[in-house]
């Protein structure tokens, strides 16, 4: 056992620098790209406006691969109108109203058993909920089929299972059986997928051998493939050290700056919170306060909820 | 039909120069667990790993009640009774292994214990449950061609059933919100996934009998997990190990004239055993 830990250490050290590397390299790809894009989607939009009503109701957007970068035009946008979920007669969340944009980061945070994964699922349509859910392109308010790339906290995987990160990607993104053949061109496309996130030496791995902060990167690649149009994810509550929260962190930040996405994280590190969110929403069973993590850590509301545990 | 049969057989007997080869029953023994096997090493390995060996039990034994509802409307064949009370039970018991509001495993045992216990009062009546002691055990050698024939159908429907739709399931079984958030229909797959095991356990209960049946359908996958490091391998240990268990147990109980479906179980088990001392050093 000792032995097995300080390998997954040692493992980490050796990829760490390389990760700050490619970082680096895929922003500065893009930006010398910013530009050309924002043209073509002009031209989109501009299509989009002289085709009038001819579009139908709700359009799905165009799937897109992970590699094909587009930067967030922070037009679309996400509303959710008067989100309600009832077990029997007792209100679990109610009157959640929510309106999030491409391009920023929106995080949940609140005590347990505030109603923070019930309305993830509620987001997801994974139980009942009152109220509704819209996304919208502002150029010409047309409605548009949301596409929800989702980053659970666990999986339902035993130890020793033989399910490989091949088996496990290609289960949601591919037809064809895992269990029979291991297609090339879909373990190239995954392998694409990962690397993004730092995950491509993993593929032959078995999913349950894997570091909190490892699976947490297949997951998350496994979310953005197909390119969401909202990223939820539901941050796991242990098992992944500083480093790979800091690393996990910076994903999130490059997939803002390069994607065209929403995203909605429910956290529990109110540390990383306040560096990286752009937007906070205190959760007890309906929004209590909502603004930029300075606001919402000033506020009187968070110090009744946190005021005891968090220092400062 | 019977063309079909005597060809088989012809070809059998040119193959296979043993001296129980010449025996009817024994061909179709030999056929029919070479269609049982690979299926119940192939399903095996999805029921492993959703934990869902106690629901395959519960639906085992759900047998019993489906064969005594069947006598009470006084079908003669009470296969029907049988195929049909064994859907209805898995969907019931699946709806109330998702809803949550109790532990499953504990449900599942009710249900298991309570349509158990049904069966056998209602078969018991008049003192002659005797008659139906065979479901327990079960007899492979008594096996008909026809009955073959259905258990072909189903193996080929649940093959297809894999070839088109064991992504989805393995899916599904890894993470339900996340299958849901890829737009996979989670409900129709998990259920027409538990369809499938009632189906086969029931085409194959009369023949591997209703004690043995769970082991059959678990220890080659929990086998092959010992071995195998991706769907791949896993899949293909179970195959193999589910299939040379059940040829070997069938002609060592000739030989040794004991009961079939016992037998191919200590195979499995002792092969169990064997890739768990094996598993420190495979996955090394």
């Amino acid at each position: 056992m000792a032995e097995g830990s300080n390998q997954k250490k040692e493992y980490d050290y050796r990829y760490k620098p390389q990760n700050a590397e490619i970082t680096k390299e895929v922003s500065e790809t893009v930006h010398t790209e910013e530009s050309e894009l924002v043209g073509a989607e002009r031209q989109e939009a501009e299509a989009l406006k002289n085709s009038g009503q001819k579009i139908e109701k709700k359009p799905r957007l165009p799937r897109r691969g992970i590699l094909d970068r587009k930067a967030p035009c922070g037009l679309h946008c996400i509303k959710m109108n008067d989100i309600g979920v009832k077990v029997g007669n007792t209100a679990i969340i109610e009157h959640i109203n929510l309106h999030i944009h491409c391009g920023k980061l929106t995080v949940i945070i609140g005590r347990n058993g505030a109603g923070k994964s019930t309305l993830i699922k509620a987001i997801l349509g994974e139980i009942r909920h009152s109220g509704t859910i819209e996304f919208r392109d502002m150029r010409d308010q047309s409605m548009q089929d949301l596409r929800i790339g989702y980053v659970p906290q666990v999986l339902n995987i035993e130890k020793n299972t033989p399910t490989s990160v091949y088996d496990l990607f290609a289960s949601y993104v591919s037809n064809v059986p895992v269990f029979l053949r291991k297609s090339r061109r879909v373990a190239e496309r995954i392998r694409k997928s990962l690397e993004l996130f730092q995950a491509q030496e993993l593929l032959d791995k078995q999913v349950c051998d894997l570091s909190g902060g490892e699976l947490q990167r297949v997951l998350l690649s496994i979310a953005c493939d197909p390119v969401p149009n909202l990223l939820l994810l539901d941050e796991p509550v242990s098992g992944i050290d500083q480093n790979g929260m800091e690393l996990f962190y910076r994903n999130l930040t490059m997939l803002k700056k390069h994607y065209d996405m929403a995203m909605i994280l429910v956290s529990h590190d109110l540390d990383f919170v306040e560096k990286y969110a752009d937007n906070v929403i205190l959760l007890d069973k309906s929004i209590v306060k909502e603004g930029t993590p300075a606001q919402v850590f000033a506020s009187e509301e968070f110090k009744n909820i946190f005021g005891t545990q968090r220092r400062g | 039909m019977e063309i079909i049969m005597e060809t088989i057989y012809a070809i059998m007997e040119k193959l296979l120069p043993f001296d129980y080869i010449q025996y009817d029953f024994m061909k179709n023994a030999l056929l029919a667990v070479l269609i049982i096997t690979p299926l119940f090493g192939i399903l095996g390995t999805m029921i492993v790993n959703n934990r869902m060996a106690f629901f395959s039990d519960a639906l085992g034994h759900s047998a019993l009640t489906g064969m005594a509802i069947g006598i009470l409307f006084g079908v003669m064949d009470s296969s029907g009774p049988m195929l049909l009370f064994a859907v209805v039970f898995a969907l019931l018991l699946n709806r109330i292994r998702h809803s949550g509001i109790v532990s499953g495993d504990t449900v599942i045992s009710v249900f298991s214990s309570l349509s158990t216990a049904l069966g056998l009062v209602i078969l018991s009546r008049g003192g002659n449950f005797s008659k139906y002691s065979a479901l327990l055990v079960g007899d492979i050698l008594s096996i008909r061609a026809e009955e073959i024939g259905k258990l072909l159908i189903i193996f080929v429907v649940t093959f297809l059933f894999w070839g088109f739709f064991f992504n989805k399931l393995h899916a599904v079984s890894l993470n339900s919100s996340l299958a849901k958030s890829k737009r996979i229909p989670v409900l129709l797959i998990d259920n027409i996934f538990v369809v499938l095991i009632a189906l086969i356990v029931m085409l194959s209960i009369q023949w591997v009998g209703i004690l043995i049946i769970n082991a059959l359908l678990i220890l080659p996958a929990a086998a092959a997990k010992n071995l195998a490091a991706n769907m791949r391998e896993y899949h293909g240990f179970a195959v193999m190990i589910s299939v040379f268990s059940g040829v070997l147990g069938l002609i060592l109980s000739y030989y040794l004239d004991m009961a079939a479906g016992p037998m191919i179980v200590v195979i499995a088990a002792l092969i169990f055993f064997v890739t768990l001392l094996l598993r420190p050093l495979v996955k090394e």
